[in-house]
């Protein structure tokens, strides 16, 4: 399946006393990092250039002494290994790269000294005002001063003054008085998010980050400037005053807003969630993530949730609605389609197959394509249209518009209608073709099929529930649930898994059946355990889908297959 | 012993009666005739002339101007950039001016000739903001040159081709560093650029290797084409070759500019018979020999030690006026030669008030990119300017000496050394200045000394 990566060229370094072989290219801190040494940072972020400006990560660095003249390395008599010739000054580890036979020492006098130095340099022009600071908790400078500053301070001088409250942009503010100037966010502004907005002015330590004249931090990435922010400079507009951060539990989660399905955080408390925030994947979206995926925790509690089942327009319970539901079967039997969703996770999509298979209905599913911006966001607004492909709920790529089944419920062939969780007026069909046809809705809030449905049984959001997508790379990556879902809601796995009964067939109604049953059923998921889908995902094979059209263009680690 | 004679190679015709910066007169006085014939030479036979000479680099780092030539990438294919650090920003030091002002073409003739012997087709000269008078005469003298067929197109005739534009910084010392000068020439802030990766002679401006040479070496580089390495390098003593300009300023009877061959001249002979001595009445207390970044020497410390004369080893005794005013000496006590700037005060001068003037300026200066300099800097100068104005505590001398040892070598560019060892310095020779300030001067108005 997966092509064993080519063996990179190792270099084996010695880091406090422990060799370790690293592949060329590797930088101090993170060779370190592998032989579990910290080495204290704020500058260096492994996603972006190496700036070396906050000096914290200066180590003592040696390498073998060579005889000048035959090249052989000189050995030491006591101890028998090679003489190390250590660097007087210390060097910085991030833009410094292992090379054969270096040492390095993270635990020395001078180490030790220069780490002290910077962190009172860092200290003493910060406002030290932890005790309002969103970013106390999760801020790397408390964090290093208490593991390597003095704990002291001599400074008695007035501190420098500078802009507390600048508004950088719609979603981002900033704090120049907390500011350590490490440029982060400006490269990655520049490197990452391409809009070079943000820039120092003035000079020395009264230099001031700030925006460009007449420009905004506004871009869809913005939020990621905050994430990278060592301290609490750049805090988010929607996030700070709200929540302490060690309150919140945090859940791994997908962004659902496309298919690159980006991976994140979700931070809640007591069943409220009050942030999104990026989490690291090399494959697929580095430590980045958009802003408009951060504001999808809203949609959680927005007051359009569906909370109570209905029959006929009338609030009901999930057996009525349920046994409605058996009534149209029954009623429209051979005039039923089913609508399924690239919203729904793997295991729903599962499900569906199996309700449509009952039913003898014809799938539907329903695309959404925006404009992919190159990064993380794709053209395929759906996170799981490859989900339905793998468990063969669709087999070809959906259309734009549910035409086909318009023409059908004109025709009158279609008589009945089961959608899962899509909105049948936005995906084109008209409210008289709606009126027409008796539609049982599963879905999460309120809109115009919801308020046309004979039957509507409220389920839950991605943020309240374990599932699975698959993303453009058909990597199978899980979501976890976060939150309870609110009363009235039902799992949706327990609905569609009611509603095959109904249909006169029988499906696994929990999470882990779902499973077991996937892993029989689904060649592509042989073999697979929810709980065992690594942390970043699970990549599958992509070969059988390599001829069809997906609309996604190039984003971040996603290099659409050349058409054929 | 009395002072040798000034040997004047570089300012030959400064301040010459009817010497003027047009080229006329340069032609007149033989110019551009050493250019001439240099450019029928192979390059190669160039670069050695300048490694024989062991002409060391006159901008204040004194590195080796042919070990620095022969450090740059010249297999990557990529075009090779000279860069003209006219950028003289270092306190006390005046030389460059000097040349620009009243003898441009001199440099120009340099730069050409080091740019055919580094096949360099585009030269740059960065002159800081605060010079535009230097900025139109180079500009002015660059036409003239290229008018006449010794810039540009086809140079006398050989076709080859080098061009040379005048750069105006915006006023920021850290421009003269030279990758801070690289990052402004490329149009961005003059944060200078962490090294390694980024080495001027393999990735310097617009990523491709350049040679960043002082006005002064340059200078000197057309004079080596002249008379030859050899010859240079016995002008001078071993090591130290050359003539070296020294700029005297602060309390002595002749300040001004002194050219003599490095090594030849003790800082006693240069103070005492050049410059004549105190003022009136007065007695030299410290002298700053190169620039206000290097080390302060105390009239009156002893240094010994043993040094190489030749090939034997020899003990020194010396008092500061028995220092020969060249690199390695001056190294070996501890300072350095520097920029060339001579700044010596006399027992008139508080020490505590001097530096706070010096502190003032670094950390004016500091461009802020890495952490120990740009708050080092500042805090330093918060604590020397509340010490002169009337807040001084007795254990701000070592707070001071504590906060000057965390910058140096911890830093991206030289500058850390450059802000932290004026502090470092006064507060080892005058410490117990620094402790008895706050007895010395009682409490007195924040105007009463103004700082710069």
């Amino acid at each position: 399946m997966s092509i064993a990566p080519a063996k990179p060229d190792l270099v084996t370094v010695n880091i406090d006393g422990k060799e370790i072989a690293v592949p060329k290219g590797t930088n101090v801190i993170e060779a370190a990092r592998l032989v579990n040494v910290d080495v204290p940072h704020f500058c260096y972020h492994p996603k972006l250039t190496v700036a070396g400006n906050c000096r914290m990560c200066l180590v003592e660095m040696g390498m073998p002494a060579v005889d000048p003249a035959t090249k052989a390395p000189i050995m030491d008599p006591a101890s028998g290994k090679p003489k190390i010739n250590w660097i007087p000054r210390p060097q910085i580890g991030c833009g410094t790269n292992v090379s054969p036979g270096m040492h390095i020492r993270t635990t020395s006098q001078m180490v030790k000294d220069a780490r002290e130095g910077v962190m009172e340099f860092l200290l003493i022009n910060h406002p030290l005002d932890c005790p309002i600071c969103d970013q106390a908790g999760e801020c790397m400078l408390q964090e290093q001063a208490t593991g390597y500053g003095r704990g002291y301070s001599r400074f008695i001088e007035q501190k420098n003054v500078k802009p507390k409250r600048t508004q950088l942009g719609p979603r981002v503010m900033l704090d120049d008085e907390r500011c350590i100037l490490c440029s982060r966010c400006i490269r990655f502004s520049k490197e990452i998010a391409k809009d070079d907005v943000l820039g120092f002015i003035d000079r020395g330590s009264y230099s001031t980050l700030t925006c460009y004249p007449g420009k905004e931090l506004k871009n869809n990435y913005s939020l990621n400037t905050v994430d990278i922010c060592p301290v609490g400079a750049l805090t988010s507009t929607d996030f700070r005053f709200k929540m302490r951060v060690w309150f919140l539990k945090q859940t791994n989660s997908i962004d659902p807003e496309s298919s690159v399905g980006a991976n994140t955080v979700v931070w809640s408390r007591e069943g409220v969630i009050y942030r999104i925030t990026p989490r690291r994947n090399d494959a697929v979206n580095d430590t980045w993530m958009t802003d408009s995926g951060r504001a999808l925790y809203k949609a959680v509690q927005a007051p359009d949730r569906l909370t109570a089942a209905k029959v006929d327009g009338t609030d009901s319970t999930v057996d009525m609605a349920v046994n409605a539901a058996k009534g149209i079967f029954t009623a429209n039997a051979g005039a039923i389609a089913v609508v399924g969703s690239g919203r729904s996770s793997v295991e729903e999509q599962y499900l569906t197959k199996q309700l449509a298979a009952a039913l003898k209905a014809g799938t539907h599913l329903v695309s959404r394509v925006g404009e992919g911006d190159k990064l993380l966001l794709s053209a395929d607004r759906n996170p799981n249209v490859r989900g339905a492909l793998v468990t063969g709920l669709i087999a070809a790529l959906p259309s734009a518009q549910l035409s086909a089944l318009g023409a059908a419920i004109d025709a009158g062939q279609v008589k009945a209608v089961v959608s899962v969780g899509e909105d049948l007026a936005a995906a084109g069909l008209t409210a008289a073709q709606l009126a027409k046809v008796a539609i049982v809705y599963l879905g999460t809030h309120a809109n115009a099929t919801s308020a046309a449905a004979k039957v509507v049984i409220p389920t839950l959001h991605p943020f309240e529930k374990n599932g699975a997508f698959v993303n453009q790379q058909f990597r199978l990556q899980k979501f976890l649930k976060a939150v309870p879902g609110p009363v009235g809601a039902t799992d949706d796995l327990a609905v569609l898994a009611r509603l095959v009964t109904a249909a006169g067939g029988s499906a696994p109604a929990d999470h882990a059946g779902v499973w077991s049953a996937l892993a029989a059923a689904v060649p592509a998921l042989a073999g697979v355990a929810f709980a065992k889908i690594p942390d970043t995902g699970l990549a599958l094979d992509a070969a059988p889908y390599a001829a069809l059209p997906f609309v996604e263009g190039e984003t971040l680690h996603f290099k659409p297959v050349a058409a054929k | 012993m009395p002072a040798p004679e000034q040997r004047r190679i570089i300012f030959k015709h400064i301040d010459e009666p009817g010497y003027s910066n047009d080229l006329a007169c340069y032609v007149k006085h033989g110019g551009y005739e050493i250019l001439k014939k240099a450019v029928t030479r192979k390059p190669e036979e160039l670069i050695d002339e300048v490694k024989k000479s062991g002409l060391r680099g006159r901008g204040g780092a004194g590195f080796p101007c042919g070990v620095k030539w022969g450090l740059v990438d010249r297999k990557s294919g990529k075009p090779i950039y000279l860069i003209v650090n006219a950028d003289e920003s270092e306190p006390g030091t005046f030389k460059d001016r000097y040349i620009i002002h009243q003898d441009p073409h001199q440099l120009i003739e340099g730069t050409m000739i080091s740019c055919f012997a580094n096949n360099v087709k585009q030269a740059y000269i960065y002159i800081r903001g605060e010079f535009p008078h230097g900025a139109r005469i180079l500009e002015k003298a660059i036409q003239e040159a290229r008018d006449a067929g010794f810039v540009g197109k086809n140079i006398c005739g050989t076709g080859y081709s080098c061009d040379i534009f005048v750069h105006r910084g915006a006023g920021a010392y850290i421009c003269g560093e030279e990758t801070g000068l690289i990052e402004s020439l490329e149009g961005k802030r003059a944060n200078p650029r962490i090294k390694p990766p980024y080495f001027p002679a393999v990735l310097g401006l617009y990523q491709c290797p350049t040679i960043v040479n002082n006005v002064e070496t340059l200078c000197h580089v057309k004079y080596i084409a002249e008379v030859g390495g050899e010859a240079f390098a016995k002008i001078g003593t071993p090591n130290n070759t050359g003539t070296r300009i020294f700029c005297v300023s602060g309390h002595v009877q002749r300040p001004g500019y002194y050219e003599f061959p490095c090594g030849t001249i003790t800082l006693g002979q240069l103070l005492n018979d050049v410059c004549g001595g105190p003022l009136p009445g007065r007695k030299f207390k410290a002298v700053i020999p190169g620039g206000s970044s290097a080390k302060i020497l105390k009239f009156g410390e002893r240094f010994k030690g043993k040094r190489k004369v030749g090939a034997d080893m020899v003990d020194y005794d010396w008092g500061v006026e028995d220092v020969p005013m060249d690199f390695d000496s001056l190294g070996m006590i501890g300072t350095m030669g520097g920029s060339g700037g001579v700044i010596v005060m006399d027992d008139s001068v508080n020490m505590v008030e001097a530096l706070a003037n010096i502190n003032a300026f670094y950390s004016h200066e500091s461009c802020g990119q890495c952490t120990p300099c740009r708050e080092g800097s500042l805090w330093m100068k918060k604590i020397t300017t509340r010490m002169v104005h009337g807040q001084a505590r007795t254990e701000d001398a070592a707070l001071l000496k504590g906060v000057a040892d965390q910058i140096p070598g911890r830093t991206i560019c030289a500058f850390g050394e450059a802000c932290s060892w004026p502090t470092q310095s006064f507060l080892a020779k005058f410490g117990d200045e620094f402790q008895g300030y706050a007895a010395a001067k009682p409490t007195k108005p924040a105007p009463a000394v103004p700082l710069i």
